[in-house]
């Protein structure tokens, strides 16, 4: 087990160095920073001095060796735009983001399994049929356009929902202030959650549902039924939990990429995340910003997968976490 | 009375474009504690019978009609309900391949107490003890262990000696066991089947074997139902049936079996093979591959009748009688 951890975290480590390169790299190519820094009115020998002071003129290794050695005392450079380090300007976005992606991954958690199992076991039901037609509808619209119109639905024709901003946040500790403590910011979050729910929702009905029906023609299956067993039990006990272990490997790999489809999500509710942020940053190349938040999601999608990769083996017993480590 | 009659059973296929008959008008009884062998090539509706029996066939397969009476009750109109409560209690089965039988998350405990509970109210440290004397009888080493244990930590053999046990949890009446050793290594087969015979004369359990071996069945079975193509082609005990085969078929595969040729000779094969259930050819399905066939064979389907000590369903079983006959004395 300890053996794997490790093995584990020398992976993680390995792919958050490839990614900090790449992001580094986008660096060099997004304009001139001095552009951003000093305006226009600025002669030619002062930005060459403002540039060798920066460090402007270093090889790539050494502009890239600098910047990883800073990266790693928690150093992610200095926003232009606000003037303040780049890794506080996302802490501060962060718990908006990660409470955003909290209540669709309730939603879609809450949901699928139902979902995905009643159309396993039923399929051939008219409300089988619906879910599945609705999955597809929901898959195949883009994240934006379900936002506006849910916007459109629930806030402007209904007003039942308000159409952005966090609302009543509670202040609960560091930058983390909550939506979940108040009836306001309940209100407030809902739309939003199920607009970023949109597309994974109807991907893990869709896979719950094949997963499941796949595992109900298996043996063990048949089996339990020539042994009496209940059909309720049969299909949670016996078939669900075959069934979510390949959910689980994706579900993984779905909440990370579910944080970089919040800027989608983000902007159209006026959500302020760090998503919403990044898109700013990016019409502000505010360069920095922009990468510490690449190497931020990076970070985000390498934890969550280590982390599912664990429970994995904890949930399934033919899977020895000592001997994989070996 | 009989423990289990079967009466006309006919199971159909519905396919895409046609259906299929896999059982054709099968009939046959089992008393209690008798233990019957069915046996036949790849195809021949064996298995099909035995998961019939139990109920378990699932669309697109479906009984057309006749009835599976077990102790007067039909099995076949039988709601879910009634069904759940005979499933592994008064009838139990015994798959075909230990390695996908049981369920690779749950322990062995498990999926043994489960059994138990779902029949018998009992407290879960009640169906355990259970659980370990049912271990016990199946020579299980440890068997407060193994219940702790997942599937894929035991060995094939292993697997099919708990499979055993789970199927003699409730003292059945009747086990059903789908060739249950076609899975294992050839070493442990005698002894899967040398314990099951064992276990089924101590507890008089009545067995139905389905096997395409009639060694095995010789050494198990106390009367056997030959099958061809969904039908029942010769019946009877097994000791009438392995000495003095009536119909073509039964002989050629008595004929192909290893013991039946000298060492360095080709086994004696039947030539051809099963008929597809899409593709049942007119009179007799076994016509194309049976030497003795006539223009009768070909047209018309022979009935079962009774030929001594057995039944067979063989227009030419005179025919042959006298012929075999004829061999034995110029011999």
């Amino acid at each position: 087990m300890f053996a794997y951890l490790v093995k584990r975290v020398f992976q993680a480590i390995a792919v958050m160095f490839v990614i900090s390169l790449i992001a580094f790299a986008i660096q060099g190519n997004l304009g001139d920073p001095l552009r951003e820094l000093v305006g226009q009115s600025v002669s030619e020998e002062v930005r060459q001095q403002l540039r060798d002071e920066l460090g402007l003129n270093d090889s790539f290794l050494t502009q890239y060796l600098r910047f990883a050695g800073n990266a790693l005392q928690g150093d992610l450079g200095t926003s232009y735009f606000f003037k303040e380090p780049a890794l506080d300007v996302i802490m501060k976005k962060l718990p908006a983001t990660l409470e955003l992606v909290f209540g669709a991954t309730l939603i879609i958690v809450g949901l699928s399994v139902p979902l995905g199992v009643y159309t396993a076991i039923k399929p051939d039901t008219i409300l089988s049929r619906i879910i599945m037609g609705l999955s597809i509808v929901g898959i195949s619209i883009p994240v934006f356009l379900t936002a506006i119109l849910m916007i459109f639905v629930f806030s402007v024709s209904y007003g039942w929902f308000p159409s952005f901003g966090r609302g009543d946040v509670v202040h609960v500790w560091g930058y983390w202030e909550t939506n979940f403590v108040t009836a306001d910011g309940w209100m407030h979050i809902i739309l939003p959650s199920f607009a970023l729910a949109s597309i994974m929702l109807p991907l893990f009905v869709r896979l719950i549902r094949a997963e499941m029906m796949e595992v109900l023609q298996s043996e063990y299956v048949k089996y339990a039924v020539a042994k009496g067993i209940r059909p309720w039990r049969i299909y949670f006990v016996h078939a669900l939990k075959n069934t979510l272990l390949p959910v689980i490997t994706v579900g993984g790999v779905q909440i990370g990429t579910m944080v970089a489809y919040t800027i989608l999500t983000e902007t159209v509710f006026q959500w302020p995340g760090m998503g919403f942020m990044f898109l700013e940053a990016v019409n502000r190349v505010d360069t920095p910003l922009i990468v510490a938040y690449l190497i931020v999601v990076g970070f985000i999608f390498v934890v969550t997968n280590t982390i599912v990769d664990l429970i994995y083996g904890l949930v399934n017993p033919t899977v020895n976490l000592a001997r994989m480590g070996a | 009375m009989s423990l289990l009659s079967v009466r006309d059973l006919t199971v159909k296929f519905a396919m895409r474009d046609e259906t299929v008959t896999a059982l054709n008008g099968i009939s046959f009884d089992v008393a209690k504690g008798e233990r019957l062998g069915i046996v036949g090539e790849s195809g021949a509706g064996k298995s099909i019978t035995g998961f019939s029996l139990m109920n378990l066939i699932s669309r697109p397969g479906y009984v057309d009609r006749g009835e599976i009476l077990l102790d007067g009750e039909d099995v076949v109109k039988m709601n879910d309900k009634r069904l759940r409560q005979l499933r592994g209690d008064k009838m139990a089965m015994i798959f075909q391949d230990p390695m996908v039988t049981l369920n690779p998350v749950l322990t062995i405990g498990q999926q043994m107490i489960e059994t138990l509970l779902a029949h018998r109210k009992l407290s879960r440290e009640e169906a355990r003890q259970i659980a370990i004397v049912k271990l016990r009888e199946v020579y299980i080493p440890s068997p407060e262990d193994r219940l702790d244990q997942y599937p894929h930590e035991l060995s094939g053999g292993m697997r099919q000696r708990i499979i055993i046990a789970i199927a003699l949890l409730l003292d059945p009446e009747l086990i059903i066991a789908d060739e249950p050793t076609t899975a294992l290594d050839v070493t442990i087969q005698a002894d899967i089947m040398e314990l099951l015979l064992e276990l089924c004369q101590s507890n008089k359990v009545g067995l139905i074997l389905i096997t395409h071996d009639l060694g095995v069945v010789s050494q198990m079975t106390e009367r056997t139902l030959v099958m061809y193509a969904g039908r029942i082609i010769e019946a009877g005990r097994t000791r009438e049936i392995i000495n003095d085969p009536q119909h073509p078929y039964t002989q050629g595969l008595i004929n192909a079996l290893p013991q039946q040729t000298l060492p360095g000779h080709k086994l004696r094969q039947i030539p051809g093979n099963m008929p597809s259930l899409t593709n049942i050819p007119p009179g007799c399905p076994f016509n194309p591959r049976c030497e003795y066939a006539t223009d009768l064979c070909r047209s018309k389907l022979p009935e079962v009748i009774q030929y001594g000590e057995v039944q067979v369903a063989c227009h030419e079983v005179e025919r042959l009688h006298a012929e075999g006959a004829r061999q034995e004395q110029n011999a």
